[in-house]
């Protein structure tokens, strides 16, 4: 988001030495979304327009209680909703708020080809460096969540910030602060998980047997968790991911092929200037054009001669 | 130009043409792309004026090559179907390699190096003109899907490692075989140069098909 003087790197995109990691002393913080509690009311959407000063254009009516239709540069948090018959035939409304999840192996970051772009702080929050964006479009590839949206004005990728400026300064999220429910929480990843189990317990005590964390070990965890009543099924939720993950294709691309191609080009080209430095050009000499010279006359004659 | 009497016509002023305004677009498309590869080659974005201006102008680049390649294979495609000679030709590379062209056999107009080359290209650049549109965020970030985006991208990225490569073995080539250069730029070769490297050529043109091929006297 921002670009704050930040002395707490932990990953910074495209960038092969040690980004500025001094101040690193910091709890892993997590914001942890118990979507049994959400009602659905949107403060939380309406806080993130507000303390970010977003406003995405007015849309049309999509027949869906969604609105607007989509994550988009200015919309950074959405609330998704899903009706769900479940097995005893009843209607469960499954409502989730989409955003970025702040992956501890962010795979917008590894995609991210423009040094300093996309950051995650020893907090763990992965932010979006705008002035150093260059719009190319790789984190969309990268990310296993479908998160990050490029601005048709200015050519820039945005997200969810977890609201990292708030937080470098001790407050939590606009949408924790808005939500009327208690269904956003904010704290140290530790406290979050804790608090997560008691929930979970009360879940299943209430009947809700398969209810647990989204905490996906496949990214290596993230900064923004559920609470999900069927925690066997995320995909219940507006299709979040069962087993997100970086995707295969996404890690090959940006794998061990790069350097060992870098290394190829520079082997072509050094090898090349070692062939002109050993064996050296190759000149046509002067019998070369003597030999042809005679060739071509005794052709003419040849032509030349009555036959 | 001060090109002797006694010269061969190698490349037309329009083959010359043709050749350059490619060679400019790769040599741009390969800096720009670069840029975006691997960390080591991002300051290259800087040519370009900034990333975000590389980023904008590297797929209009690729639009303009692929224009220009279809004029390239318009032009040469005829002369580049591999024939007998050229396995002679291919087993005997060591030598060639060696400048040792005593045990080269005799070939036409282009090499089966040369040929390669023509053919990789052939195929790489439009691959790289597909993959390049389905990661083209500006306009069809939205038209593609993210599924394949990630195949584009993996494929882009791969073709231009390919392409880079066989560029290398091309140019090293031209500036290697002396006298290649100027065929490309002036148009024109000797005839020891035609008689020492493409013979079977030499003898086309010296013989009776020199007639046919008259239009290519001094464009
Ligand atoms: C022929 C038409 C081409 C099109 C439409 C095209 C388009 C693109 C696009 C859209 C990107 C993503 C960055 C951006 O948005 O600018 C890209 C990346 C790239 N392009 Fe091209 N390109 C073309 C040809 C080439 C050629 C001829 C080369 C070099 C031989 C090349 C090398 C690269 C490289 C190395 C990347 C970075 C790939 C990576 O991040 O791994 N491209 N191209
Ligand atoms: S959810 Fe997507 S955008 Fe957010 S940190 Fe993970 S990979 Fe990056």
């Amino acid at each position: 988001m921002s670009d704050l003087q930040s002395q707490d790197y932990v990953r910074r995109s495209a960038t092969t030495i040690t980004p500025p990691a001094a101040r690193s002393h910091e709890d892993q913080v997590a914001k942890l979304i118990d979507v049994s509690r959400c009602i659905g009311c949107k403060a939380c959407q309406s806080a993130c327009m507000e303390w970010n000063d977003l406003r995405p254009e007015i849309g049309h009516f999509e027949g869906s209680y969604e609105n607007p239709a989509d994550l988009g540069p200015s919309v950074w948090t959405l609330m998704k909703f899903a009706e769900y018959e479940n097995e005893q035939g009843n209607l469960e409304w499954l409502i989730r708020k989409d955003g970025c999840m702040h992956c501890e192996d962010p795979g917008c970051l590894k995609a991210c080809p423009a040094p300093g772009a996309i950051v995650q702080y020893a907090n763990g929050i992965v932010d979006f460096i705008s002035d150093k964006c260059i719009g190319c479009g790789y984190c969309v590839k990268g990310c296993p969540f479908d998160v990050p949206r490029i601005s048709k004005v200015d050519h820039k990728a945005y997200k969810c910030t977890l609201c990292s400026d708030r937080v470098s300064v001790g407050l939590e999220p606009a949408c924790v602060k808005a939500c009327p429910t208690g269904a956003i929480m904010f704290g140290s990843k530790t406290d979050m998980t804790d608090w997560a189990g008691e929930r979970i317990e009360d879940l299943k005590s209430r009947g809700f047997e398969k209810a647990g964390l989204y905490d996906p070990p496949e990214v290596g965890g993230t900064h923004v968790m559920y609470v999900l009543h069927h925690a066997d099924k995320p995909s219940l939720y507006s299709g979040l991911p069962d087993k997100p993950r970086i995707s295969p294709l996404v890690q090959a691309w940006k794998g061990a092929i790069k350097p060992l191609a870098v290394f190829g080009i520079a082997a072509a080209a050094i090898f090349g200037f070692f062939h002109w430095v050993t064996v050296g050009p190759n000149e046509v000499q002067e019998e070369d054009e003597l030999e042809a010279d005679r060739l071509l006359r005794e052709m003419k004659e040849e032509e030349e001669k009555p036959s | 130009m001060t090109r002797p009497e006694r010269a061969f016509t190698r490349y037309t002023t329009a083959n010359r043409v043709n050749h350059w305004i490619n060679a400019g677009l790769f040599l741009l498309l390969v800096l720009s792309g670069l840029s975006f590869f691997h960390p080591y080659f991002f300051f290259l974005s800087n040519l370009f004026g900034s990333g975000q201006w590389a980023r904008a102008a590297h797929p209009w680049f690729g639009v303009g090559l692929l224009v220009s390649w279809v004029g390239m294979f318009v032009q040469f495609w005829r002369n580049n179907f591999f024939n007998r000679d050229d396995a002679a030709w291919s087993k005997a590379i060591v030598s060639v390699v060696k400048n040792d062209d005593e045990h080269v056999p005799p070939v036409g107009r282009n090499n089966s190096g040369q040929k390669a080359v023509f053919w990789a290209m052939t195929l790489l650049i439009p691959t790289l003109f597909v993959s390049g549109l389905l990661i083209w965020q500006v306009y069809f970030g939205e038209a593609t899907s993210i599924p394949m985006q990630r195949v584009a991208v993996l494929v882009h990225s791969l073709a231009a490692i390919a392409a880079i490569l066989v560029w290398i073995v091309h140019v090293y080539a031209a500036i290697w075989i002396r006298g290649s250069v100027r065929s490309m730029t002036q148009g024109y070769v000797t005839p020891g140069w035609a008689w020492h490297h493409h013979r079977k050529w030499f003898y086309q043109l010296a013989s009776g098909q020199r007639v046919k091929t008259e239009p290519r006297k001094n464009p």
